[in-house]
């Protein structure tokens, strides 16, 4: 498998975009807190070599371990803007300069067209590193805009939410990214061609509320947090303790809310199942 | 009458007008002079009051005890109405309630959020943050609406969709998305009027349409200003500020060209005059769904969709004149 080779010398993505991956030589499991190589948790699709806990890893990342080597970034010049003078603790443009710098990216989501088992398929894929993943102006138009691609392309859709949730320095701005995103997912509904939404950890808020429950198939890693309210919220709110499990995509496949759950290992290639099996006909 | 603390200076006029006519009801001296003066500033100060109101206060008013809600409304602007229950699945919410009704010849399906009137009945309404169910209920009978081509009128007024475990079991995300997904295609005109709050993804649940409103003294936000303090600030003492840099107010929202239109309220809010609010209303949304009609089905829909796919602000990044800019000022960003 070739792939897996190129994941291993990691040719495609520059050193920079990985940031979302931890660094240096040693890995300390948050799940198991037993320490592997990083050499082995790479082989490994970043999940623990010992316990399997998928490690979150970012945008490039998933293009790397989907796409047939080689793929193209899309819209990668549409950076935020503060329209509305925010400040809490800190400016909004502060915050943003900050997860730049830290992250090496221009905002919570990256797309990318490409290859997977050579057919086409466009990623767009959340990066929870930059200003936990949330959801802006900017990441409302990428989407808007992959989704155009793929109606004038006839390439199927598919979007990795890892987010947790609305992006409070852009308001009201960010809360209609929901209806906006929404609303451009009929087109592709109506055009006939298939959306697919992979849900990682975490996925909660106005993120769960538009785009990542609205695939034609909802799919998950393992034992991600997927949820509307944050555990901590419904906690605050019914004053009792939360039962084992909850929220978690074992959790939603249960009450019907996922198609299924998915081992990162095996994620290239349900994609490429997915696409040869509604692909369409002739 | 209930005074807000803003209003502390209007409730001293007002004692002090009872206390005047009491001495008038002794009918020895004349006061009806001083009754008059008083009269007159209790309204200038009304207007003062009125014209410099903060976020806050806004938040604060849209809250107010004695606001009319989406009921009220509906009894004052329908000759007939018939509430409809549940969401056919699982049981019905009485946080969202919903009908078919008639205004002024004009049958129409109305929905909104529903709080209680007092402590027994805020309860028994979840103080009007829905469940799943609520959202469903919702979306089906805006999907008989569209059976019958009749234009769908929401009423929005919650400080969000329940944060519950139930809710989570059953889908509050996937409901809310659910009804963002299918009000976008819906083949009859769909008006939405914030008459209270307007908090997140329980507002927006069922808040997408042709036309968008807000009563005067609402707010619409991603947040509530006290969730937002807790979370960015780290403290609930900075709902203040949170209200402010949220940009909640009905003249904020349509200067960001995110809602369509702002309905006067009478002077001192809603719950002062609520007949009036209701009639100011009806006519809107009368004059509303009469526009919206002259449109075909696929008009409608594509112009409904152009306008949400148009919202947001964002700027682009350009390697060349970053790179000059750089040297200079270490700015990155370049202007549309």
């Amino acid at each position: 498998m070739g792939w897996f080779k190129r994941l291993k010398d990691g040719i495609q993505t520059a050193t920079q975009n990985k940031k979302e991956a931890p660094d240096g030589l040693w890995y300390k499991c948050k799940s198991c807190k037993e320490t592997s190589t990083m050499k082995d948790l790479r082989e490994n699709y970043y999940k623990c070599p010992l316990c399997n806990y998928h490690v979150r890893i970012g945008s490039h990342d998933y293009f790397d371990i989907i796409f047939d080597g080689q793929y193209e970034e899309l819209f990668s010049n549409l950076i935020a803007k503060d329209m509305l003078e925010f400040v809490d603790l800190k400016p909004y443009p502060q915050r943003l300069q900050e997860a730049t710098k830290k992250t090496g990216l221009t905002d919570a989501i990256s797309v990318a067209t490409g290859k997977v088992n050579r057919r086409a398929l466009v990623i767009a894929a959340m990066d929870f590193s930059f200003i936990g993943g949330s959801m802006g102006s900017v990441v409302g138009q990428k989407i808007a805009l992959a989704i155009d691609h793929c109606l004038k392309t006839e390439t199927p859709f598919l979007l990795i939410s890892k987010s947790g949730g609305a992006r409070m320095m852009e308001s009201a701005y960010s809360l209609m990214q929901m209806a906006k995103t929404s609303a451009k997912l009929t087109q592709l509904a109506d055009a006939g061609i298939p959306y697919f939404s992979f849900l990682t950890d975490p996925t909660t808020g106005g993120v769960t509320a538009s785009f990542a429950m609205l695939g034609d198939i909802n799919f998950a890693e393992p034992e991600a947090l997927i949820g509307f309210a944050g555990p901590r919220v419904i906690k605050e709110t019914i004053k009792r303790d939360l039962p084992e499990g909850f929220q978690t995509s074992e959790f939603l496949l249960e009450h019907g809310f996922l198609d299924f759950i998915i081992d990162r290992k095996e994620l290239k290639e349900r994609v490429s199942d997915l696409l040869a099996l509604f692909a369409k006909a002739g | 009458m209930v005074f807000l603390e803003f209003e502390k200076p209007l409730e001293e006029l007002y004692e002090q007008l009872d206390k005047i006519r009491e001495v008038e009801k002794g009918g020895v001296v004349d006061v009806s002079t001083t009754i008059k003066e008083l009269e007159n500033k209790i309204r200038n100060t009304r207007k003062d009051i009125y014209s410099n109101l903060t976020g806050w206060q806004r938040v604060l008013l849209s809250r107010h005890p004695e606001r009319p809600y989406t009921l009220y409304y509906i009894e004052q602007m329908c000759r007939k109405f018939i509430e409809l229950h549940g969401d056919r699945n699982f049981k019905d919410d009485k946080a969202i309630v919903g009908g078919i009704g008639n205004i002024d010849g004009q049958t129409m399906v109305i929905i909104g959020h529903q709080k209680g009137v007092n402590t027994k009945m805020r309860q028994y309404r979840n103080f009007g943050m829905a469940n799943p169910e609520g959202y469903r209920k919702a979306l089906r009978l805006m999907k008989m609406a569209e059976r019958f081509n009749l234009p769908v009128v929401t009423l929005i007024d919650t400080m969000g969709a329940y944060p519950g475990i139930e809710a989570e079991e059953r889908g509050q995300a996937e409901a809310i998305a659910r009804n963002l997904f299918e009000m976008a295609k819906l083949k009859v005109p769909v008006v939405c009027i914030v008459i209270g709050e307007g908090a997140s993804g329980g507002a927006i649940g069922i808040g997408l349409g042709d036309r968008v409103y807000m009563l005067e003294n609402t707010w619409y936000s991603v947040i509530s200003p006290e969730s937002c303090s807790s979370i960015l600030w780290r403290s609930w003492d900075y709902k203040e500020q949170a209200a402010e840099a949220l940009k909640l107010t009905a003249e904020d929202m349509m200067s960001m060209g995110l809602v369509d239109g702002i309905i006067k309220e009478p002077l001192g809010g809603a719950h002062s005059a609520p007949e009036e609010m209701a009639k100011t209303l009806k006519k809107h949304i009368k004059k509303t769904v009469a526009e919206l009609k002259e449109l075909s089905n696929e008009e409608r829909i594509a112009q409904r969709i152009d306008k949400y796919a148009n919202m947001g602000e964002f700027d682009y990044y350009e390697e060349e004149v970053a790179e000059e800019t750089d040297k200079k000022d270490k700015s990155k960003k370049k202007k549309k």
